[in-house]
């Protein structure tokens, strides 16, 4: 088992998603996440998924993924890519010196302050995955009232192109 | 200029669709209202399922795409099992649905359902079409999906205002479609590389045999199959939806393999060391344990869907690609080659068939339905086509009737949808009108669409229906006896009804044959007579099909009766 990122393009369609994730649902195949948005060109659309499996669950994945019409091209990204996710965080800062420390791990991460109350602070971080779960490790111990994350967006390194022409 | 029910009917005169099944209701009626001056064929069921499995049993007897029609809703849902049934076995079907106006989608209006929705996972794609531009794309979209690369189901949800919308957009090419769906491109030839590693393998084989599915059938491969035993004197074994790929009287021809395959069939797989897969998808009915299927061979698995290699079984020379194109390869470059004489592979091969030939004790007292099948095979015409409801009655039709041509059998393999066996029939008859179509009937699955005596008697479609009635959902009684201690729980079903009157009533030929001295001429009359026939033949009560591989057991280990 290991982790894999994949690059899905797709046609900017409704319904893609449902698709998609409908396939998963049915064949049994386990997502850990899912980012969707439009790409360069406005009729398609590039999903990132990732998730932990074998070689064997990669390849009837990415197949499975291949015979759906909807479906433009599928690239595994996992060698060298540039992937980030984006996480907001609202964290509890009720007692005196919460408030400072939360900045500072914020600070350590390239985080930024987005909103402030009496009581709370939200902190914006974007990043790999294992990078915001490690600011979020950090910021538990403060108390974390909410969190929203997306998926990551991906693509390869270097010149290397993997869009649709 | 014109509207939404000129574009569907202008997409079925540029397909060459001339019969459509359907039944009409009130998001489709102005389709129907088209239709009522059109020149085409349209069959009305008396139940949306039958009219969804006609278009399967016409699409799987004439290799065209079978169209089917409803109205929203409950229409819609009533052809459920028909859209999944040919999604299992990969046939050709294009359903068009009625739905309300798409102002009211997502309202919970008035026989609304989600189609698209529920048929996703049933389809090879499906579309719910928002604007009467995008009709004639979509249409002819539908149609090149449905029969291209590995064959299905396709849905088109038409909503009641795309219906009169009007629209100047002319019906694309295929290389206009082609482009419109750039992420599909079905792979028909095999890789060079490949095919040569699959000669390779084969002509150095001591045993082996090949293993030929649906997949043969639909690609039209026959004859390059046959070649490929020719070339190779590999015996060949097929599935249930693949029997008909290869002539059944040849010498090579091991029957069907399986849970109820030919000892010869199961013995040959399991000793074999290279199995030539074709279309097939190593369905668990076939394989049974799969550390114990085929454990000694080296697996070539051809077929036109990537999905499917190693998909059960690992597969160590995989080709994608259609059957027909990847064996025309495969036979070029065998030709050039040596292979192994095989001929002391053939001589056990030949000694397992005689010593278990498929068998059955025989009575004067009580008619075995078995014999109803041998008797259909007996006496019916060249071109003849068998279809099947679900149960015993399938398995006794694909053992005891010698299919020699594809697309001479049509059975629910892959979903064993009880009721599918009359309204295919039904479909195969319009759609081979010269052929002789009979629908080898259990009385329980018979039931499930006996309403469909209707069509056949006002249509005057000759249908011969010969029910193996044994008052049993026999199969799972035969499960109960063997696996539950004889604990029949529901699943007597008393011979009731009195089949012959029901047929009667509707105005078609109906007659019960309780005497096994009886069974030959009922037959052949059957045969004679011009129109549709019900034949109820009070067959044995507890016969059982055999032989039987246990689901989940190697299938070399075999009960016999
Ligand atoms: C729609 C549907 N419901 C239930 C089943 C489960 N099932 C499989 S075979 C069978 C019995 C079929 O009885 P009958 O049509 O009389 O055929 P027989 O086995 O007696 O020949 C049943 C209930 C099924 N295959 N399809
Ligand atoms: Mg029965």
């Amino acid at each position: 088992m290991s982790r894999h990122v994949i690059g899905v393009l797709v046609e900017n369609q409704p319904g893609v998603l449902n698709r998609v994730s409908g396939l998963f649902s049915r064949r049994g195949f386990n997502i850990d996440s899912i980012s969707v948005g439009v790409t360069e060109r406005s009729d398609v659309s590039r999903m990132t998924l990732t998730l932990d499996g074998d070689e064997k669950v990669l390849e009837q994945l990415t197949k499975h993924l291949n015979k759906l019409p909807d479906v433009i091209k599928v690239t595994h990204l996992d060698a060298g890519c540039v992937e980030r996710g984006l996480a907001l965080v609202k964290v509890d800062v009720s007692s005196p010196e919460s408030r400072s420390e939360v900045m500072q791990v914020a600070d350590v991460f390239r985080g930024a302050v987005i909103d402030v109350s009496r009581d709370t602070v939200t902190v914006e971080v974007t990043g790999t995955e294992d990078k915001i779960q490690a600011m979020l490790d950090l910021l538990r111990e403060h108390g974390i009232k909410e969190v929203a994350r997306t998926g990551v967006a991906a693509m390869a390194r270097g010149p290397k192109y993997t869009g649709t022409e | 200029m014109r509207n939404g029910c000129d574009v569907v009917l202008e997409s079925f005169d540029a397909e060459g669709v001339d019969t459509v099944f359907g039944y009409p209701g009130g998001a489709i009626i102005n389709l129907y209202d088209t239709l009522y001056d059109a020149d085409l064929n349209h069959v009305l069921t008396r139940h949306e399922q039958a009219a969804a499995h006609a278009a399967d049993g016409y699409a799987r007897a004439t290799g065209e795409v079978g169209v089917c029609l409803s109205t929203s809703g409950p229409g819609a849902t009533n052809l459920v099992t028909g859209i999944a049934t040919a999604h299992m076995d990969s046939v050709p079907i294009l359903a068009v649905t009625g739905q309300v106006p798409t102002g009211m989608i997502g309202n919970d209006a008035f026989q609304e359902a989600d189609v698209t929705g529920i048929t996703m996972p049933i389809t090879k794609h499906n579309y719910l079409v928002q604007d009467a531009d995008e009709l004639p794309g979509v249409m002819r979209e539908a149609f090149f999906l449905a029969n291209t690369g590995r064959p299905g189901p396709v849905v088109v949800d038409l909503p009641k205002d795309v219906q009169t919308a009007e629209t100047d957009v002319e019906y694309p090419s295929v290389d206009d479609v082609k482009r419109g769906i750039r992420g599909y491109s079905p792979t028909y030839g095999g890789h060079p590389r490949q095919v040569k590693r699959a000669a390779e393998a084969i002509s150095g084989a001591d045993r082996p045999v090949v293993y030929a599915g649906g997949g043969v059938i639909a690609s039209g491969a026959s004859r390059e199959l046959r070649r490929l035993a020719e070339i190779t004197g590999a015996p060949v074994t097929t599935t249930l939806m693949g029997l008909g790929a290869f002539d059944e009287r040849d010498p090579l021809s091991l029957g069907m393999l399986g849970m109820h395959g030919t000892k010869a069939a199961n013995y040959a797989v399991t000793e074999s060391d290279l199995l030539i897969a074709v279309g097939a998808r190593f369905d668990d009915r076939v394989t049974g344990k799969l550390d114990a299927f085929a454990p000694n061979a080296t697996v070539i698995h051809i077929d036109v869907d990537p999905a499917e290699i190693s998909k059960n079984v690992e597969a160590h020379v995989p080709i994608v690609g259609d059957a027909g194109d990847v064996l025309g390869e495969l036979n070029s470059t065998l030709e050039e080659m040596a292979v192994r004489d095989g001929s002391e592979w053939r001589e056990k091969v030949k000694r397992w068939k005689r010593e278990y030939p498929l068998d059955y004790e025989e009575s004067d007292d009580v008619i075995k339905p078995q014999s109803v099948v041998e008797a259909i095979n007996q006496h019916s015409p060249e071109d003849t086509v068998i279809a099947t409801e679900v149960g015993q009655c399938q398995m006794w039709a694909a053992q005891f009737f010698d299919y020699t041509k594809p697309r001479s059998l049509v059975s629910s393999g892959g979903l064993g949808t009880m009721g599918y066996g009359f309204p295919a029939a039904i479909g195969a008859q319009v759609g081979r009108p010269g052929a002789t179509v009979w629908d080898v009937a259990g009385d329980g699955s018979l039931q499930m669409n006996i309403q469909e005596l209707a069509t056949v008697a006002l249509n005057d479609i000759p249908v011969k229906v010969a029910i193996l009635n044994n008052g049993y959902l026999g199969m799972v009684r035969q499960w109960q006896e063997l696996f539950f201690g004889e604990r029949y729980s529901s699943t007597d079903l008393d011979q009731v009804p009195d089949f012959a009157r029901v047929a009667e009533s509707y105005g078609v030929k109906g007659v019960t044959v309780e005497r096994p001295s009886e069974v030959e001429d009922a037959v052949r009359e059957a045969l004679e007579h011009d129109g549709p026939v019900v034949l109820d033949f009070r067959v044995a009560r507890e016969e059982n099909v055999f032989p039987m591989v246990p689901a989940g057991a190697a299938i070399n280990e075999i009960l016999e009766g």
